[in-house]
């Protein structure tokens, strides 16, 4: 994790065992003695790292796909929009639930777990959407109430980014906040 | 900006004039030092039950120190702003779920607490529950003869009356699907004053009309002398043979997520926890208080809450207009509350972003849907939780931190409630006119006929993280009774134990409400802290 996130005190020995259900001891323990990428991460992120929002920036647009403006300027910066937004969601988390998120993030990150739960060798970055969203699928599918509440929660900050965005409102027929003054 | 600008010029903002005119508050975030504070009475909360508590103690006299971990936020800060207001002004930035993440929580964390951000709906506790207290758990002293001068003086302090308006189309397809089945429906009252008619109640009332603590009872305390201290963690009580004899707390930092390293401790005659419940449970949990039975934090209670959505013909815009004004109670009024589990039917305001995470799916189906958001309508069914030997509610722990986790567990009983209360709101959807249902579960498929509906919510699959559930209403935890082994505190909301430590919010109640429970919060506190005001005289 960056240096500076408030997600780097996360305690992958510890904790990991939170969604460990699915990618079993052996993953994690290996796990362990990988180090995610510590490329720096763009400076507005607060709390994401280089490899949170290289994962935030994949989900979106599967995510929102049918939401997001269709010309390409726009769609690229509706993409930035939603990561910052889930950062600052993350940000305004209890420490607890910012932790159990950046452990999710964590998994997602390395190797081994990421194979594990999304069935993808390739990173985030090159991932497909069809292999996106067939993981969204597996995650909201299973059979393991973690791994639903993982797709809930990515679910959760995903939806709430773009729609709290005065961007997503004229698609959907919302005028925004009447004006008192 | 500039309507921004206009609009706090144009509508008077009371905190903001009080704190100009010397009122003590303190927003502990910028403390520069630690602090030890002295008071007749020290209260854990500014909700519904700390400020009724508030202004009743000093009304009669005594020195009240308030605790309040959210911020003070006022009209003038209220934007209308979803993505503004949830972190702002809500417990976990209105993203609080119960230990296994099934049900998601919307509960105050501010000045004010719930009752700045909630819909106003005001019910007196209905006659079956108090009944139930009575018979099922010892209760004296809250019938209904014996509240109702309390509820009438609420109501008048906070203005609590029919609402006359039409109500917006998102109720109006209740009141109409209820009539064309046949059930009973009602209007809802509010405690409002001068209402704009808005819609945004949930996310703080920009133009002072709601009658929340935030501009009733807590103005007046302060007024009167009272000390608020904002951003400030209650961690615990520190006592010793029957009495509290301090309550120590941290400075929180300006985001509210983190305490610094700043203390303050308090020192009171009477100490009173009116944190609601799952808070007050917590900060009980957290001192260590006896509790010989393991009462505390048992029986928290959720009213477990399914939805249902629809597309209408017609513009439904449930953004607009209060947005609670219609409800049923045919299916508590004909369900003994022993039997299976009875349902409350009301309808939600539908806002971008509560709409956008409550809807299931992603992708272009998801997309599909908030697409037709103008013409979206929505039914919720608040299942009565607490009456039956199935239906324990849930428990408040403590996580290693310190901070709350309620671990609530679901069982056939609510599932069967759960399935009951799809069925039926789909029924009056349709019978409303609705194109299609949405009961919102799973996948979030749509139905356009009810035959199809019924079959589909008769298949389903209900379980946790698979059927959508939510809750707006938390009671319970710290259950007032006369028998210290099955109850927490007195049924004067004193603690079995500590003699000087007090209870007085929605953590009191050994059941559900069965209804949107501030006005019980209002009635039942008012007349017990009426006690210990009178108590602490003598």
């Amino acid at each position: 994790m960056h240096r500076d996130s408030p997600l780097r005190n996360v305690n992958l020995s510890r904790r990991a065992f939170i969604f460990a259900g699915v990618a079993g001891a052996t993953m994690l323990a290996a796990s362990r003695w990988l180090t995610p990428s510590a490329a720096p991460r763009k400076d507005s992120l607060r709390v994401l790292d280089a490899d949170g929002e290289a994962i935030v920036a994949a989900l979106v647009p599967v995510m929102l796909a049918g939401a997001l403006p269709a010309a390409p300027d726009a769609r690229r910066s509706a993409i930035v929009d939603t990561v910052d937004g889930v950062d600052r969601a993350l940000l305004g988390l209890p420490p607890l639930a910012r932790d159990e998120l950046g452990q999710l993030f964590v998994l997602l990150a390395l190797a081994p777990t990421r194979w594990a739960l999304a069935h993808t060798t390739s990173s985030w970055n090159d991932a497909s959407a069809s292999d996106i969203e067939a993981f969204l699928q597996r995650l909201r599918d299973s059979r393991i109430g973690l791994l639903r509440a993982a797709y809930d929660a990515l679910h959760q900050l995903i939806f709430a980014s773009w729609y709290g965005n005065p961007r997503a409102w004229a698609a959907i027929g919302y005028g925004g906040p009447p004006r008192i003054g | 900006m500039e309507s921004a600008v206009a609009s706090s010029l144009s509508i008077a903002d009371p905190i903001r004039e009080g704190i100009a005119s010397g009122w003590n508050v303190i927003d502990a975030s910028t403390l520069p030092q630690d602090r030890t504070i002295e008071a007749d009475v020290v209260i854990v909360g500014t909700g519904a039950g700390g400020g009724t508590a508030a202004e009743i103690l000093v009304d009669a006299g005594f020195s009240v120190v308030l605790v309040e971990e959210g911020p003070l936020q006022s009209s003038s800060d209220f934007r209308m702003r979803e993505a503004e207001a949830y972190p702002a002004l809500y417990q976990e930035s209105a993203a609080r779920k119960t230990r296994d993440k099934a049900i998601s929580i919307l509960q105050g964390r501010c000045v004010g607490g719930g009752t700045t951000v909630n819909w106003t709906s005001s019910f007196r506790t209905p006659a079956a529950t108090l009944t139930t207290w009575a018979r099922s758990f010892g209760v004296t002293g809250l019938s209904e003869t014996e509240l109702s001068p309390w509820f009438g003086k609420m109501e008048a302090r906070l203005s609590i009356a029919p609402w006359t308006v039409a109500p917006n189309a998102n109720n109006a397809v209740l009141s109409r699907g209820a009539a064309q089945t046949g059930i009973h429906w009602g209007t809802i009252r509010r405690n409002v004053k001068g209402c704009w008619n808005l819609g945004y109640c949930g996310m703080g009332c920009p133009t002072n009309a709601k009658q929340s603590m935030l501009v009733t009872t807590i103005p007046r305390a302060l007024a009167g002398g009272a000390t608020l201290l904002t951003r400030t963690r209650a961690m615990a009580f520190e006592w010793n043979g029957d009495r509290v004899r301090a309550l120590n707390c941290l400075a929180m930092d300006a985001t509210g997520t983190v305490p610094t390293a700043r203390k303050i401790v308090v020192r009171a005659r009477a100490y009173v926890a009116s944190a609601g419940a799952i808070g007050t449970p917590a900060l009980l949990l957290r001192s260590r208080v006896p509790d010989p039975d393991a009462r505390l934090g048992k029986r928290t209670f959720l009213h477990p809450t399914v939805v249902s959505a629809a597309v209408m013909e017609e513009r439904i815009d449930g953004w607009s207009g209060a947005p609670q004004s219609v409800y049923s109670d045919h299916y508590l009024d004909t369900m003994p509350p022993e039997g299976p589990i009875g349902f409350k039917l009301e309808a939600p305001p539908i806002h971008p972003i509560l709409t956008a995470i409550t809807m299931p799916g992603f992708g272009v189906a998801h997309a599909r849907k908030m697409q037709a958001l103008p013409h979206m309508q929505v039914l919720i069914a608040l299942l009565r939780d607490g009456f039956h030997p199935d239906s324990p509610g849930g428990t408040v722990t403590l996580a290693s931190d310190g901070t709350p986790l309620l671990d609530y567990s679901l069982n056939d009983y609510l599932w069967d409630g759960a399935r009951r209360a799809l069925v039926t709101m789909a029924e009056l959807q349709f019978a409303a006119g609705a194109k299609s249902v949405t009961p919102v579960h799973g996948v979030g498929a749509a139905y356009s006929t009810i035959a199809d509906t019924r079959a589909a919510i008769a298949a389903f699959d209900l379980r946790p993280l698979v059927t959508t559930l939510v809750s707006a209403h938390v009671m319970g935890g710290a259950a007032l009774g006369p028998d210290p082994r099955t109850s927490v505190v007195d049924l004067q909301g004193r603690h079995h134990h500590l003699r000087n430590l007090h209870v007085l919010d929605g953590s009191l109640f050994p059941t559900s409400i069965g209804a949107n429970p501030q006005l019980s919060i209002y009635a039942i506190v008012a007349k017990l802290a009426t006690d210990l005001a009178a108590a602490l005289k003598s």
